[in-house]
């Protein structure tokens, strides 16, 4: 024990130290954890931020920045964030955010469009969008090259990237009634839609893009003919009524229908973007093309009333060509009008095919002697009425041997063949011959023959009159003669029996003959 | 200007903060218990400027993505509208709806921000040890006191209707990630509010007048 009282040697006292509180409060993990969950929610932000787009359209009707999507497939892939005018007020610039990692949608060949209620012919699309507003479509390309920068369609593309199949292109003169979206029939099944179509630059034709789905695309290949199914093909021959269509959906909206030769030979499948020609039916299409045709000019004397360009050139019945212009000339040497007619011909549908070409000769000369030739032997050209409902005048050439000799007028560009004229003008030619025929018969004289003829009938009727009465009288019921022949006839009819009981008996008794008549033979 | 006075510190009293007793603190430690109510004594909240700092940073912090994300997503048939705090006040405002629009923007976005800024003005006053407009600067924190929790309307508005307008597939309505950062900064601006010790606005001036006096 330890007193407390006892004095303590001198002890040094401890020194006081001051202690410093230095340690950080554990509060300062508070904003530490804020900042870092502030900057991990702006980081994932960041991340989650897609690509920023430029999409130039030329409306924003139905578009609502911060409102209309972008959907691809369906899929909510962006967001339009702001719409304003371009600089010179003609289009509208819309900015989209899109959603992470479509930086690769975004490339060279990806089409944008506003998705809006639509109806154009065989389809209504875009419905949706009744209810839900207008939205962006898209179709991504396949292109490496990034875009940030878009002109949307103005119409959605017919054939969306994901249906397999290939594009051919059709060239046309007319576009007749056909639109992005015709079907494209095959043996009347539809399996494609025209994607676009241009005008070219010359304005002479248009270019068709048309789109053929897999598997139907196998079957178009090089000698595959194109034609316009639009409405109803009628025609009216020889054969009767011919109505020929694809599908009623056709007559309705237009379609363009291909086929293929059957009797060609099988060709592998036409390369992506052939150009075919579109025909106008399908009797057109299966014609050969012209090849090589020639131009000649014919020169009527007579009205060519009811003769159009393209009115068919034909030989025998054979269509070998089409007139291509008709025109009135004035020769003013003689004050006569005459109408020059271009034919356009293909040799080759006559069947001439000039084949042993010898050196030194020119298949121009030789076609010059050849035709020279036919002429000399009657060809003429005529014009001949095709249809006498509408009086469609068409160019018939045939042989005439009797015809007046002529020439090909080789120094006319084109070269002039010799005509003759028309079946018409002839008939007409003839039935003026016929009146002048009559006019030239004496008519006043045979009238007065006729009259004294006639004088003498008279009198020869009064006379044949009298016998006939006489006759009549004769045959009156109580005339004696008539009493007589009564008489007489009973006679005849009495002797008619006693000869069948002759023949009766002697055909019982056919010894009678020899024996006589026995009174108990039976 | 304020009346001098002399503060329990000063003479090394402690005040009770609940019941108002100024007692001697317990022999050789700063830390005792308030006689009358058990309190727990201290001259001044410990730690009140950092603490008051850093729940301040944070509300700060928060308050960035609590205005830009989105703190309701609406999905209709026409498709899914996320809308941020200012957003909906522009959505709102409309000739009938323009109070309802205003509260929002009062209670959303300017208080809290008001909250912020007067706080940080008190606290580099205090820190700076300035004597200047004690009585406004006291009036100041008892309104930031009083109404910082008005603030919390948004968050129960977006909760309500969350929870009430779920019509699915036709209609729903959920909170957003910004909800969460505007709820964050609710609760942080109180905490900091909480943890400042208003007495800190005196001393400066009992300090001063001490050494002038």
């Amino acid at each position: 024990m330890v007193d407390e009282h006892t004095p303590l040697p001198p002890v040094p006292s401890a020194r006081a130290v001051v202690k410093k509180r230095a340690r950080v409060s554990l509060v300062w993990i508070i904003p530490i954890v804020a900042a870092v969950v502030g900057a991990w929610v702006a980081v994932t932000r960041y991340m989650s931020e897609g690509p920023k787009i430029t999409i130039i359209f030329s409306s924003a009707e139905g578009l609502e920045p911060g409102k209309t999507k972008i959907h691809y497939k369906g899929v909510d892939v962006g967001t339009i964030t702001a719409i304003r005018l371009s600089e010179d007020h003609q289009r509208v610039v819309a900015t989209a955010e899109m959603a992470p990692r479509t930086e690769d949608f975004l490339v060279e060949d990806t089409q944008l469009w506003v998705v809006r209620p639509r109806i154009s012919g065989a389809n209504i699309t875009g419905l949706g969008t009744l209810i839900s507003g207008a939205f962006i479509g898209m179709r991504i390309g396949s292109s490496q090259e990034e875009k940030r920068e878009f002109i949307a369609l103005d119409a959605p593309p017919v054939v969306s990237g994901d249906v397999a199949g290939r594009f051919f292109a059709l060239k046309t003169g007319d576009l007749g009634s056909l639109d992005t979206g015709t079907p494209i029939f095959f043996r009347r099944l539809q399996v494609g839609q025209i994607a676009s179509y241009q005008l070219s630059k010359d304005g002479r034709y248009f270019t068709i893009e048309i789109f053929v789905q897999t598997p139907y695309d196998q079957y178009v290949t090089p000698n595959t003919r194109f034609w316009q199914a639009s409405g109803v093909d009628m025609q009216i021959s020889a054969g009767g009524l011919k109505i020929e269509t694809q599908s009623v959906l056709s007559i309705l909206i237009g379609g363009v229908a291909f086929e293929t030769p059957a009797n060609g030979a099988v060709l592998p499948p036409a390369e992506p973007n052939t150009l075919f020609t579109l025909y106008n039916t399908r009797g057109e299409a299966y014609e050969p093309p012209p090849h090589n045709p020639q131009t000649y000019q014919l020169i009527f004397k007579e009205s060519v009333r009811g003769l159009e360009p393209g009115a068919p050139v034909d030989l025998r019945g054979i269509r070998i060509g089409e007139v291509t212009e008709v025109r009135a000339q004035f020769d003013a040497t003689n004050f006569e009008f005459s109408t020059p007619v271009t034919i356009s011909v293909d040799p080759q549908r006559l069947g001439v095919k000039i084949t042993d070409l010898r050196l030194g000769e020119n298949l121009e000369t030789i076609r010059r002697k050849l035709i020279d030739a036919l002429v000399s032997r009657g060809l003429r050209a005529q014009l001949r009425t095709g249809n006498l409902l509408t009086g469609a005048t068409f160019v018939g050439l045939d042989f005439f041997p009797d015809a007046k000799k002529a020439q090909v007028q080789w120094s006319q560009n084109p070269p002039e063949l010799p005509t003759v004229k028309g079946q018409i003008e002839k008939t007409e030619d003839e039935l003026s011959d016929v009146i002048k025929k009559l006019d030239q018969m004496p008519l006043k004289e045979i009238g007065d023959n006729l009259q004294k003829s006639l004088g003498d009938l008279d009198e020869t009727l009064v006379t044949a009159r009298g016998t006939l009465s006489n006759a009549n009288k004769i045959v009156a019921p109580d005339s004696v003669q008539g009493q007589e022949l009564d008489n007489a006839l009973q006679e005849v009819s009495r002797a008619a029996q006693s000869l069948r009981v002759l023949a009766d008996y002697l055909e019982r008794h056919p010894d009678a003959l020899i024996r006589g008549k026995t009174g108990d033979a039976k | 200007m304020s009346p001098a006075a002399l503060t329990a510190m000063q003479h090394g009293l402690q005040s009770c903060g609940v019941c108002g007793l100024v007692s001697r603190p317990a022999a050789g430690q700063e830390d005792g218990r308030c006689p009358r109510c058990d309190e727990a004594l201290r001259f001044r909240k410990p730690e009140s400027i950092h603490r008051t700092w850093a729940f301040l940073i944070a509300a700060a912090i928060c308050y960035v993505p609590a205005n830009l994300l989105p703190v309701l997503t609406t999905t209709t048939a026409a498709g899914a509208e996320s809308d941020t705090i200012l957003q909906g006040v522009v959505l709102l405002w409309s000739p009938t709806g323009w109070p309802l629009s205003l509260i929002v923007l009062f209670a959303s976005i300017m208080i809290p921000s008001a909250k912020i800024l007067a706080l940080g003005y008190l606290l580099i006053t205090v820190q700076r040890g300035s004597a200047e407009n004690n009585e406004q600067r006291v009036r100041l924190y008892r309104m930031v006191e009083f109404i910082g929790r008005w603030s919390m309307v948004d968050v129960f508005v977006d909760t309500f209707t969350a929870a009430l307008v779920q019509l699915q597939p036709l209609m729903s309505v959920e909170p957003g990630p910004g909800l969460f950062f505007f709820a964050m900064v609710v609760v942080l601006t109180m905490l900091a509010v909480e943890s400042f010790d208003p007495r800190l606005i005196w001393d400066a001036t009992s300090s001063k007048e001490v050494l002038h006096g």
